[in-house]
């Protein structure tokens, strides 16, 4: 390497498997042009948890749909505009003084991706499903 | 199977950290790794059981030690290689260097789903016993409630069976519950006043 010579960023083995997933699948024309720019900035900027809170806004404010969310949940965030992928059966829950609700999916990362986004790394964590189901007070 | 990323109730993981201000991607190849698991899953027709049964297969040491898209690409380069659309060798070959992925299906190929159940078994208020088997396949049921007792809070729809539609292309369809168990039922020290709800097909449950 030449002493001006530039040093770019080492690409890390995952990237490079990543970077050779993608070259073939091109190759087979299975990568829509465009798809997967489409598709990481409709979770950077689209889905998120902007829209959950929207849904619990909208329940602090009206009564009858705060009954219609917790009754029937996929149906009342679709009033919204918000449903598709991992979003298709939701099931909402409500914190009282006497009751706190943590949610884990302990065999995976299942999470509700219309109203909340792509997951965080804390709930992807290995650490979290164990701890959670077993010690819900005390973990994290 | 009992798997390494059936990990509910395992003790020294050390506490989970938290940072509010996180990304949706921390790098690019992250946003790519995702989106190559869709247009894979796609193409091949895998089921969610499918996906999900792809990165259970992992080696342990693989599965603990990546993050969440690497299993994610780890599983999308397995069912591509498993269903012919590209071969581990050009996948090294392109990368350069190893490319780890899942380990075989244990589980016999599912040919006859079996007859769906229709109407639930249970109604809100049974009591209910998780059977205790160890399928070789895919479960969506948790290793730490098998042989447990709980109550039936909930009563969901028909959806198809996990244990099946990973295996194939037969499906069966079930009823699911929300099952409610104490904590004390499921650890021998369980806080008091903890509930763990968890959802169950009808087949991983009898009466109790």
């Amino acid at each position: 390497m030449s002493a001006e010579g530039h040093h770019p960023a080492p690409v890390s083995p995952v990237e490079q498997r990543v970077a050779a997933l993608e070259a073939l699948l091109t190759e087979r024309r299975l990568v829509p042009e465009g798809f997967i720019e489409e598709i990481t900035r409709r979770y950077e900027s689209e889905i998120g948890p902007m829209n959950g809170a929207k849904v619990v806004a909208r329940a602090w404010v009206d009564p009858e749909y705060r009954r219609r969310l917790l009754a029937h949940g996929t149906a009342a965030i679709a009033e919204l505009g918000f449903g598709g992928p991992e979003g298709e059966h939701m099931v909402v829950v409500e914190n009282t003084p006497a009751i706190h609700n943590v949610i884990v999916c302990t065999l995976c990362s299942c999470y509700p991706w219309p109203v909340l986004g792509l997951p965080p790394a804390w709930y992807k964590d290995p650490r979290t499903g164990p701890g959670w189901s077993a010690s819900p007070n005390v973990a994290g | 199977m009992d798997g390494i990323h059936d990990l509910g109730g395992r003790q020294g993981f050390g506490a989970v950290g938290h940072s509010p201000a996180e990304p949706v991607f921390h790098q690019r190849w992250e946003a790519v790794a995702r989106a190559l698991l869709e247009i894979v899953a796609g193409a091949v027709e895998a089921s969610g059981g499918e996906f999900r049964h792809a990165i259970e297969r992992m080696e342990p040491g693989h599965y603990l030690t990546s993050g969440y898209y690497e299993r994610w690409l780890t599983a999308a380069a397995t069912l591509a290689v498993e269903h012919g659309l590209v071969t581990r060798s050009e996948l090294e070959a392109r990368a350069g260097g190893r490319f780890p992925l899942s380990g075989p299906v244990l589980a016999a190929p599912v040919v006859d789903a079996g007859i769906g159940v229709g109407t639930p078994r249970f109604a809100v208020g049974d009591r209910v016993r998780v059977r205790e088997w160890h399928p070789p396949g895919h479960t969506r049921c948790p290793g730490y409630v098998r042989g447990r007792a709980g109550t039936v809070v909930r009563v969901d729809g028909l959806y198809s069976v996990p244990d099946i539609e990973a295996h194939g292309t037969a499906r069966r369809h079930e009823p699911t519950y929300s099952v409610r168990f104490d904590a004390a039922e499921l650890w021998r020290d369980g806080q008091r006043g903890v509930w763990v709800h968890v959802d169950l097909w009808d087949c991983y449950l009898e009466r109790s």
